[in-house]
C-alpha cells in the first residue's frame, strides 16, 4: 500500500514540474520562441480546465446515481465547439480588437464601459466561482484521504481543513508567480496555459487509463463491458427529458460564461484559427473524456461495497483491484484537474476583482487619480495577487464554513445556472445593436436576484433560508417559495430556477432595452461589437487637442512600465512624423492608448483615466452617423460623388462651349483671311489697273487723269484705313498705348461723335437726353470718342429699319457709369453676341461694309480706360452697353 | 455614372459590398461556412432524440445503445468538424479565398 508521504512526494514532484513546464514556457516566450507554446493544439488543451475534478470524480459519481445525465455537460460545450462559426468566433474576434479582459470587461464594454455593470458581473462571478473553487479543495481533500485511510473515509475535520488549506495556499503561490508575472492581460499567461494543457494531457491519460483497465482488465472486452451495463442499474435509459435538455443548454451557457472559460477561450486566444482546431479537437476531447465513465461507474458499483462514495470510483477501482500505480496516476489526473480549474478561475476572477472593484475603489481615493505620481503598475499587480489570494481564500473559507459535505456536490450546476445570467446580456451585446446599458444590467440584476433566491440559497444547505420560507415563501406569499415560483411546483429544482431566472433575466433585458435609449459611445460601442468583421478601425471618441501629452505620458508610464511606454510613444510619434518623441494627441492616437491601456487595468477603468486627463470625451454625431450607419457612409460617400459628378459635368459644359468657340473662331478667322486677302486684294486691284491705265493709255484727257488718279487715291485710303485699323488694334492688344487723359463732359463727346459718325449717307435719328449726359469725364475722349462713334457707325450700317432710330441712354450705377446704345433694328442673334467683339467678325457677310475690327478695337479701348463694353441680350434692336469706372467720371460742376 | 451605385467601384472604398455572384472558390468557402453553421444545429437536433425514448420499463432503450448511439453521433461530428476545418484552412490559404 502505497503511503501518504510517497504520495505526497508524488504530489510535490509532478507540481515542481508543473512549475519547470511553466517556467520554461514562459522563458521560451520571451526569447520570441512562440511556436510551440502558441499551437493551436495547446489552445485546445487549455480549454480543459472545463473539466475540472467535479467531471472527473463527479461523472462517475453522477453516472453511478442518476445515469446519463453527466452526458448533458460535455454534449453542450461540444456543440458550441462545433457551431464555434456562430458565436465564438465573433467573441474572439472582439476580444481581440477591444482588448478584453473578462467576461465582466465585455459587457461593460459593450455597453458604454459601464463600470457598474462590470461590477454586477464580477459579484456574479465570485459568488457563483467561489463555492466551485471550494469544491476543488474539497475533491482533493477527499482524493487524499482515500489512499491515507482506503475504505474509511471519515477523518477528523481538522486534518481535512489541514489538506486543503495547503493546497489552497500552494494554489495561489503557483497563480501568483505565473498568473501575475505581466500586467497586460493581452500578453497572454505563456506559462500557465502551458501548465494547463500538460495537466490536459495528464488528466486525460489518467482516465483513459482507468477506463482501459476497467473495460479490458476488469470486464474482458467492449462486448462484455456492454453487456455488463445493460445488466446493471444503469440498463436501461431513464432520463428526464426536461433535464436532458435543460442541462445540454445550460452546460453550453455557462461554456460561454463562465470566468475561466471566457479566460482561455477569448483572452488567452493568440490566433482566430486556432479556434478551427479547437471546433473538432476539443469535442473530441470531451468525447473521450466521457468515454469511460460508465464503465467505470458500472463496475464501481459492482465491485465496491454498498455506501463507498461514488464519486470516488475512479480512486477506488483501481486501489481495490491492487493497481496502485494506476490509482497514483488517477489521483494526479484529479489533481490536475482541480488545480487548472482553481488556477485559471482565480485569474479571471482576480482580473475582474482587481480592474472593476479595486482600481475604480483606487482611483478615487486617491483622489486625483490618473494624474497622481507613483507606479499604479505596482498597485495593479498587488491588487491582483491580493485578488487572487482572497479568491482561493474565500473558496477555502467556503470550504471549511460548509463543512465539505455532500451538498457541495451540487455545486457545479448552482454555479452553471449563476454564471449563464451573463448570457442574454453578452449575446444580446454581440448579435443586437438595440441592446441597451438599462436593458442588460435590468435583466443580469432580475436573473442575479432569481438565482440567489431560488438556487443559491436554498442549495448552500439549512439555515441560508429559514424553513417558513422554504415551505410558506417569502413574506408568507405561497407564489414566491422558491422551489415553486409564481405556484408552479412539481419542478425540478434547478430546473425551475433554470427556467424562471433566463425567462425572466430574457424578457427584462428585451423589454428595458427596447424602451430605454442608449448614451452616444454605448450605441457606438454597439455598432462596433455587432459588426466587429465590417470595422476595421476603431471609432474615434476622443476629443484632440486637448489632452497634454506629457500627462499622457505619465499616466501610461505607470500602467505600461517606462520601457513599454516610451516605445509605444516613439512609435505613434513616428507614424505621425512629428519631431520629437511625443506624439500629438489626435482622437486616433487617444484612442489607440485607451486600447492598450485597457488591456492592463480594463475598459472601464482604461477610459476613466485617460478621460481624467483629456478632460472629457466627445462623440460626434458625425463619428456615430460614419461608425454607426453603414448606409450613412454609403450616403455620404454617394452625396460626394455625386458633387463630384456634378463638377464634372459643369466642367465638361464649359469645356464644350470652349471649343465651340474656338471652332467658330477657327472658322472665322480662315473666313476673314478669305475676307481680308480680298479687302487688301481690291483696291490693291484697282490700283494695279487704274495705274496701268494711267501708264499705258496715251490719250486720256485731264478730267479723265484726275478720275482715275482719284480712284487710285480713294483705294490707297482704304487701304490705309485698313492697315491703320489692325496696327491699332495690335496696338491696343499689346498694351502699347498711350492714354492720353483730359478732362471733358460725356454729351460733347456724345456730340462729337454722332456729328463724325452720321455726316452723310442715309440720316439716323439719335435720341438722347441732355441732362443725363451733363456727367464730367477724365478719360482718354479721343479714344472714348473712337468707341462711340464706332458704335453709332454700326448703328447706321447694319439697323435694318424703315426709321432708324438710336437711343443713347446714360446710366449711374455705385461704381460704374453706364452708357446704352440701343437701335430700333433687328439686333444680333443669339449665337453671334458673344462673337460680335472678335476680330474680324461681322455679323453677315452679305452687309460687308468693315474690316469688322472695329467693336474688337472697342472692346480693347474700353478695356485700356477701366471700363467695358457688353452686348445686352434682350432688346429688340442691337444694344451695346459701354461700362466707365466711376473714378474716371465726375460730376459736372 | 449609373443610378444604382451597388455596382459601382467608386461607391465601395472602405468595404467592398458583397457581390451578387461569386467565384467559383469563393463560392466553395461560403458553402464551407453554411456547412459549418448548420453542423451544430444537426448535433442538437439528433442529440435531443433521447427525449423520444420512453422510460417504460418493458421497451426501454437499452443503456449499451444509448451510449452507441451519443457517441456514434459524437464522433460523427468530430469528424464532420475536422474535415471541414481542414477545408477551410486550405481554402484560407488560397489567395482570393478571404470571407
Amino acid at each position: 500500500m502505497i503511503t501518504l508521504n510517497a504520495l505526497i512526494a508524488v504530489c510535490l514532484t509532478y507540481v515542481v514540474f508543473l512549475f519547470a513546464v511553466a517556467f520554461v514556457a514562459e522563458r521560451s516566450a520571451l526569447r520570441g520562441r512562440v511556436r510551440w507554446v502558441r499551437a493551436p493544439l495547446v489552445y485546445t488543451l487549455s480549454l480543459s480546465i472545463y473539466c475540472t475534478a467535479w467531471t472527473f470524480y463527479g461523472a462517475v459519481g453522477s453516472a453511478a446515481r442518476s445515469g446519463f445525465e453527466y452526458l448533458t455537460i460535455y454534449l453542450g460545450p461540444s456543440l458550441v465547439m462545433i457551431g464555434w462559426w456562430w458565436v465564438l468566433r465573433k467573441l474572439v474576434r472582439i476580444g481581440r480588437s477591444q482588448r478584453i479582459t473578462s467576461v465582466a470587461d465585455l459587457v461593460s464594454s459593450r455597453y458604454g464601459k459601464s463600470n457598474l455593470l462590470a461590477i454586477c458581473v464580477t459579484i456574479l462571478a465570485v459568488i457563483g466561482t467561489t463555492p466551485y473553487i471550494a469544491l476543488q479543495l474539497q475533491s482533493v481533500t477527499l482524493s487524499f484521504e482515500v489512499f491515507a485511510q482506503p475504505g474509511v473515509p471519515s477523518p477528523e475535520e481538522g486534518q481535512r481543513s489541514y489538506t486543503a488549506l495547503w493546497v489552497a495556499v500552494g494554489l495561489a503561490i503557483f497563480t501568483v508567480i505565473f498568473g501575475t508575472r505581466n500586467l497586460d492581460a493581452n500578453e497572454r499567461h505563456h506559462g500557465v496555459v502551458m501548465a494547463i494543457a500538460v495537466e490536459a494531457v495528464v488528466k486525460l491519460a489518467a482516465l483513459m487509463a482507468v477506463g482501459i483497465f476497467v473495460v479490458w482488465g476488469l470486464s474482458g472486452g467492449v462486448a462484455e463491458t456492454l453487456a455488463r451495463i445493460d445488466s446493471s442499474e444503469l440498463g436501461q435509459w431513464q432520463m428526464d427529458g426536461g433535464r436532458w435538455a435543460g442541462l445540454t443548454l445550460l452546460s453550453a451557457a455557462a461554456f460561454l460564461c463562465l470566468p475561466r472559460m471566457f479566460q482561455v477561450l477569448v483572452v488567452e486566444s493568440d490566433d482566430e484559427g486556432h479556434l478551427r482546431t479547437a471546433s473538432w479537437a476539443f469535442p473530441l476531447y470531451l468525447m473521450m473524456m466521457s468515454l469511460f465513465v460508465v464503465p467505470i461507474a458500472v463496475v464501481g458499483l459492482d465491485l465496491m461495497p454498498p455506501g463507498s462514495n461514488p464519486d470516488l470510483f475512479v480512486l477506488t477501482v483501481p486501489l481495490a483491484t491492487g493497481q496502485e500505480g494506476l490509482a497514483v496516476l488517477s489521483f494526479l489526473g484529479g489533481f490536475s484537474s482541480a488545480t487548472s480549474m482553481v488556477i485559471v478561475a482565480a485569474i479571471a476572477l482576480s482580473t475582474m476583482v482587481s480592474n472593476h472593484i479595486v482600481m475604480p475603489i483606487w482611483l478615487r481615493l486617491t483622489g486625483g487619480g490618473a494624474s497622481v505620481s507613483g507606479d499604479v503598475r505596482s498597485v495593479v499587480l498587488l491588487a491582483r495577487r491580493l485578488s487572487i489570494a482572497g479568491v482561493v481564500g474565500l473558496g477555502y473559507l467556503y470550504y471549511s464554513l460548509s463543512g465539505g459535505g455532500t451538498a457541495l456536490a451540487t455545486i457545479g450546476f448552482v454555479s452553471f445556472v449563476g454564471m449563464a445570467q451573463v448570457l442574454p446580456a453578452m449575446l444580446g451585446g454581440i448579435f443586437w445593436r438595440g441592446a441597451t446599458r438599462t436593458g442588460a444590467l435590468g435583466g443580469l440584476i432580475t436573473g442575479f436576484t432569481i438565482w440567489i433566491y431560488a438556487l443559491f440559497l436554498p442549495s448552500i444547505g439549512s439555515g441560508a433560508l429559514p424553513d417558513a420560507v422554504m415551505t410558506e415563501g417569502l413574506f408568507g406569499l405561497a407564489w414566491l417559495r422558491p422551489q415553486a415560483l409564481f405556484g408552479i411546483v412539481g419542478l425540478d429544482p434547478l430546473l425551475h430556477a433554470l427556467l424562471w431566472s433566463m425567462t425572466l433575466n430574457v424578457i427584462t433585458f428585451v423589454v428595458f432595452s427596447l424602451a430605454s435609449f442608449p448614451s452616444p459611445l454605448e450605441r457606438l460601442q454597439g455598432a462596433q461589437f455587432v459588426n466587429v468583421f465590417d470595422h476595421s478601425g476603431g471609432p474615434r471618441s476622443w476629443a484632440g487637442g486637448v489632452a497634454q501629452t506629457e500627462d499622457l505620458m505619465i499616466m501610461a508610464q505607470r500602467i505600461l512600465g517606462a520601457p513599454e511606454a516610451q516605445a509605444l510613444f516613439e512609435r505613434e510619434a513616428r507614424r505621425q512624423g512629428t519631431r520629437g518623441p511625443l506624439p500629438d494627441p489626435t482622437p486616433d492616437f487617444l484612442e489607440s492608448l485607451e486600447r492598450v491601456l485597457s488591456g492592463s487595468v480594463g475598459a472601464a477603468t482604461a477610459h476613466a483615466m485617460v478621460g481624467q486627463i483629456v478632460g472629457g470625451m466627445s462623440v460626434s454625431v458625425e463619428d456615430l452617423m460614419a461608425v454607426a450607419d453603414e448606409s450613412a457612409q454609403l450616403m455620404e460617400y454617394s452625396a460626394r460623388l455625386e458633387t463630384q459628378s456634378n463638377e464634372l459635368s459643369r466642367t465638361a459644359r464649359q469645356l464644350r462651349e470652349a471649343n465651340q468657340k474656338l471652332t467658330r473662331l477657327s472658322v472665322q478667322k480662315d473666313a476673314f483671311l478669305t475676307q481680308i486677302s480680298h479687302e487688301l486684294r481690291t483696291p490693291m486691284t484697282s490700283i494695279r489697273a487704274f495705274s496701268e491705265i494711267l501708264r499705258d493709255s496715251t490719250g486720256l484727257t485731264a478730267g479723265e487723269q484726275i478720275k482715275y488718279a482719284s480712284i487710285i487715291h480713294d483705294e490707297a485710303i482704304r487701304l490705309t484705313r485698313l492697315l491703320d485699323d489692325l496696327l491699332d488694334l495690335s496696338v491696343l492688344e499689346n498694351g502699347q498705348v498711350h492714354l492720353n487723359l483730359r478732362q471733358g463732359k460725356l454729351g460733347e463727346v456724345l456730340d462729337r461723335a454722332a456729328a463724325a459718325a452720321n455726316d452723310g449717307g442715309l440720316s439716323l435719328r439719335i435720341r438722347r437726353d441732355a441732362r443725363r449726359e451733363q456727367v464730367m469725364l477724365n478719360t482718354d475722349l479721343d479714344r472714348l470718342s473712337q468707341v462711340f462713334i464706332n458704335l453709332i457707325a454700326n448703328a447706321r450700317k447694319y439697323c435694318i429699319s424703315d426709321q432708324p432710330e438710336l437711343s443713347i441712354q446714360v446710366t449711374d450705377d455705385s461704381d460704374l457709369l453706364f452708357i446704352d446704345f440701343v437701335d430700333n433694328g433687328e439686333g444680333v442673334s443669339a449665337e453671334a453676341q458673344d462673337m460680335i467683339f472678335e476680330k474680324f467678325a461681322r455679323v453677315s457677310d452679305s452687309q460687308a461694309g468693315g474690316a469688322g475690327l472695329g467693336l474688337a478695337i472697342s472692346r480693347q479701348i474700353m478695356t485700356r480706360l477701366g471700363g467695358g463694353i457688353v452686348y445686352l441680350p434682350g432688346h429688340k434692336g442691337a444694344a451695346f452697353r459701354v461700362m466707365l469706372p466711376r473714378n474716371y467720371a465726375m460730376a459736372a460742376q | 455614372m449609373t443610378e444604382d451605385g451597388a455596382e459601382d467601384p467608386l461607391r465601395t472604398p472602405a468595404r467592398p459590398r458583397s457581390p451578387l455572384f461569386l467565384q467559383r472558390e469563393s463560392y466553395r468557402r461560403r458553402r464551407l461556412i453554411d456547412a459549418a453553421r448548420f453542423l451544430p444545429i444537426l448535433g442538437l437536433l439528433l442529440w435531443a432524440v433521447p427525449l423520444l425514448w420512453s422510460g417504460g420499463p418493458e421497451d426501454a432503450m437499452p443503456g449499451s445503445g444509448a451510449l452507441i448511439y451519443i457517441f456514434g453521433i459524437w464522433t460523427a461530428l468530430v469528424v464532420a468538424a475536422f474535415v471541414l476545418s481542414v477545408r477551410l484552412r486550405r481554402n484560407e490559404e488560397k489567395p482570393g479565398g478571404g470571407a
